[in-house]
This record gives structure tokens, sequence and C-alpha cells, in this order.
């Protein structure tokens, strides 16, 4: 079954479906999106969940914010049947270190220059804002009251149905088997369900985005690694509020349904596409938990599971063309941040292949960053 | 008063809702799970699952031994937090 489109983006995570959204809204026709499994099946579905906009560049500030606004009215702008749930609940951020409160205080400023209403709190704020707190651990706290919790599955499924209903075609269970280039310019893509003829590819495909664009005879610089969540049963509230530190490696967070989530890194874990559940990561994560929010030692842990982080170099996003093969975009390498940042991803991203001006500049972000050594480093990530 | 039978007893998830959804298009347990929360609960699936399975089978024509079943997460039984934070090195069985 072969067919034509004028633009195919593969990967029907956030990023793929808020591009496709996008991009249909502005009257462009004829797009398709490519999904190996169904919408959000992959590191979308698989994230913490966390809307932040405690960011320590102005770039990353202004497209937390951005996409923070969206998501206020995203029912209603995407005119979805369902709830996304988005709930600000707001995040504090805790440093453990005197070099982290510094930097703290750098980042409230910047974010304030942007709109962001964030703020140094002391610890008896803190304990206002999360009673169940033992701020012991830490030397600082700050916190941003419209920062906050959504469901990835159904903000996901909010773009998706939107974009559907403005003309885009969905292919689920439908795997990219290649992507035919001729003369340097985009021919087409081959799918196990045929081959669709077009001239434009968005990889959007999140932890599979390299092997995606190895296809088209590109090295990008990302590797995807393994991180792991575990939520308990749904309890009263206790934790309106997401408890985050970075250094202290750790976030956690009630959910609008009750149960508590939480996550945190580590240096060993896998970065083969692994996405099965390791028991160290629910032996560590337990030990910080509960020294940082002792009330929890009750809570019933009754799953796991683990995404995969697409990470670069600077651990920020590749967004831009590819300028060694015409038609190709990427929109990787989000590093943990992907879900997030997908309300402007797809605006910005959209903006850039119709050739307009982007509202954000988000030229740093070029793939060729890394080479010409102008990496973006963001001091306030996982 | 309409009739309403809860299949996922967790999330409070009746057969109509689970009906619905699968007419919406949503075709594997997996995709029911993220839309109604089916198996996401405290029983993980064990009481809602199999009864969901046989919706989507008769609903979309797909025999039962075709269909994916939903995927089995740890830990088998809920555990709280302090009792694996509290264990001592050493009484771990992998």
């Amino acid at each position: 079954m072969n067919k034509t489109a004028d633009i195919v983006i593969i990967g029907g995570g956030i990023t793929g479906c808020a591009i496709a959204y996008n991009l249909a809204k502005k009257g462009m026709k004829n797009i398709v999106i490519v999904e190996k499994k169904f919408i959000a099946s992959g590191a979308t579905g698989a994230c913490g969940a966390g809307i932040r906009q405690q960011w320590g560049t102005e770039m990353n500030c202004r497209i937390a914010k951005m996409s923070c606004e969206f998501f206020e009215t995203a029912n209603e702008v995407l005119e979805y049947d369902g709830d996304i749930e988005f709930k600000q609940g707001g995040y504090l951020l805790l440093a453990t270190t005197e070099k982290e409160k510094n930097q703290f205080k750098k980042n409230v400023e910047l974010q304030n220059s942007v709109g962001i209403p964030s703020k140094v709190v002391t610890f008896d704020e803190a304990k206002e804002i999360v009673p169940i707190l033992n701020t012991e651990p830490f030397v600082s706290a700050t916190f941003c009251p419209k920062d906050g919790h959504l469901n990835p599955f159904h903000a996901t499924l909010a773009f998706a149905n939107a974009a559907e209903k403005l003309g885009v075609e969905i292919m689920k269970y439908t795997e990219v088997t290649d992507i035919i280039v001729e003369g340097n310019k985009i021919k087409g893509v081959a799918t196990d369900k045929g081959i669709i003829e077009t001239t434009k590819v968005v990889n959007a495909a999140g932890g599979h985005s390299q092997h995606i664009a190895a296809m088209a005879g590109i090295e990008i610089p990302v590797y995807s690694e393994r991180h792991q969540i575990l939520v308990t049963e749904p309890v009263d509230p206790i934790l309106n509020t997401m408890v985050m530190s970075f250094t202290g490696n750790f976030y956690c967070q009630q959910v609008p349904h009750g149960g508590i989530l939480m996550g945190r890194g580590d240096e060993g874990e896998p970065r083969d596409g692994n996405i099965n559940s390791g028991w160290h990561f629910m032996d560590e994560m337990s030990k910080c938990i509960t020294n940082v929010l002792p009330a929890l030692k009750n809570a019933m842990v009754i799953r796991q599971w683990a995404g995969l982080y697409n990470i670069t170099p600077d651990r920020q996003p590749i967004l831009g063309p590819v300028n060694e093969v015409e038609g190709l975009y990427l929109a990787v390498g989000f590093s943990g941040h992907g879900f997030m940042f997908g309300p402007a991803t797809g605006i910005l991203m959209a903006e850039m292949i119709m050739g307009e001006e982007t509202s954000i500049d988000i030229s740093p972000l070029n793939l060729y960053r890394f080479e010409r050594d102008e990496m973006v480093f963001e001091p306030s990530v996982v | 008063m309409a009739d309403k039978t809860i299949v996922c007893r967790c999330s409070d998830v009746t057969i109509e809702d689970i009906r619905e959804a699968i007419n919406q298009g949503y075709h594997s347990f997996e995709e029911l799970k993220r839309v109604l929360r089916t198996g996401m609960g405290p029983c993980q699936g064990r009481n809602c699952s199999p009864i969901i399975m046989r919706e989507l089978s008769m609903i979309t024509g797909i025999p039962m031994e075709k269909l994916e079943p939903g995927r089995n997460r740890p830990p088998v039984k809920a555990v709280s937090l302090g009792a694996i934070a509290e264990q001592k090195e050493g009484n771990c069985h992998e």
C-alpha cells in the first residue's frame, strides 16, 4: 500500500503529535505520522509527568513558559473530550551544595526576568509548601507555583486527536524500515506497510532517533539511556507539590489519581535500549525518598517502569534541519525534558518547517553546534 | 438508574467505559490501560485484565490467543517504601 505525503513525521509521542498539529493548523495538508506502536507508547508515556519552568538558560525558560501557558488552556484549545489533568501544585527545587544554592539564585533572577513567578524560599516556607519534607539534607530551596503535573497519555492524545480533526493521518503499529534519500534529497519513507513518497521528514523518534537518522545516512551525537520510575498505590493527598533535587538526584510528586510517583538517575543505567525494570533502582529510590520524605515509608509501591532519555552532549535537544539531506528535520535529543517542552517544540518546529521566523530563537539548538564547540549547557537537569 | 458494572475496582472503570474506549479505536490492553487506568491500580490488572481481554476479543473479532496481554511490571506484590529501604544488606534474593 504505497501513498504520498507532503511531510512524514516519525514518532507518535508528544513531539511528533505537537508538530503535526501545528503544521496542520498552519494549513499544511497531507501530513502523516508514522508510529511503531501507539500514541505515547515510547519515552513520552514513560516520563515522569512533571512540568517545570525553573530552568537555568533563558532559551529554556522561554520554551518552558510557552509550553506551560499552552497546557493551561490545552483542554479547550485542542477541544479534547477527556482531561489532560494539568495540576499546578508547583515545583520545590532543593539545593544540596553552596554552588547549587548560588546557581539557583541566578536561575530565579533569570526566570523572573522572563516572567516566571519563581522565588527563593526559606526552609520554613518550604515546610509550609511540603509539610512532610525533611530539610536536613538541603541548603536552600526555590519554588515556582505554576509548575506541576500533566498526564502524558491524555496530553499527547489531545494533540493527536486535534491533529486528526485537522486532517493529519496517524499510522499506528507501523514501523519505519528505511528513509529513501536520492541526490541528498528526501524521496520517501519505507515502512512495513508500504512506501510513503515525500520530500520532507521529521525525525521525532525519541529514544530511537539515532537509528532513524542512520537510515538517512546521518550520524547524530545522541545516546539513549534507561531512566526508571516507581509509583505507589493511591493515598490521600499528602504531597501537592513536586519535590526535586538535581544534586540530590530525585524527583517525587503525588499525581491527581493519588499515587506518589518518583524517579532518579543512575550512572550505571544501560544505554542499549533496555527498558526493563531493575531491582537496584527500587532499592536506591526507597532509601533516598524515605530520607527526604519520611512519611512516605508506609506507602506501598505497586509498579515500576522505565523509559529512554535521548541524551545529547549538552543535554539540550537538537531542533533543526540536516544540511546534508534536504528535507530532513530533527526534533530529537530532549535528554529527559521532551514532554514538558512538547507544545513549544510543536509551535517552533512548525514555524521553522513553514519557513517562518520562529517565535523563540532556537537556532542555537542546531545539529552543528557540537562540532563548532557552541554547546548550550543547561545547569538544571536531572 | 444506569446499569453500571464496575470491571476495574481499583479505578472505578465500568464495562461501558471499556467498550466505549475499544470502539474509539484503542485495540490493545496497553492502550486501554493508558486511557482508562485499567491495570494501573493496586491489583495491577489481576482482576480486570481477563474481562478486558474478552471484551477486546469480542468487539475486534481478534481471537483471545492472538491478543497481546498487558505487560507485567514489578513488584509482583505491593511492598512499602520503608520495607525496601530498611532491608539489611545480604537479605536480597535476586
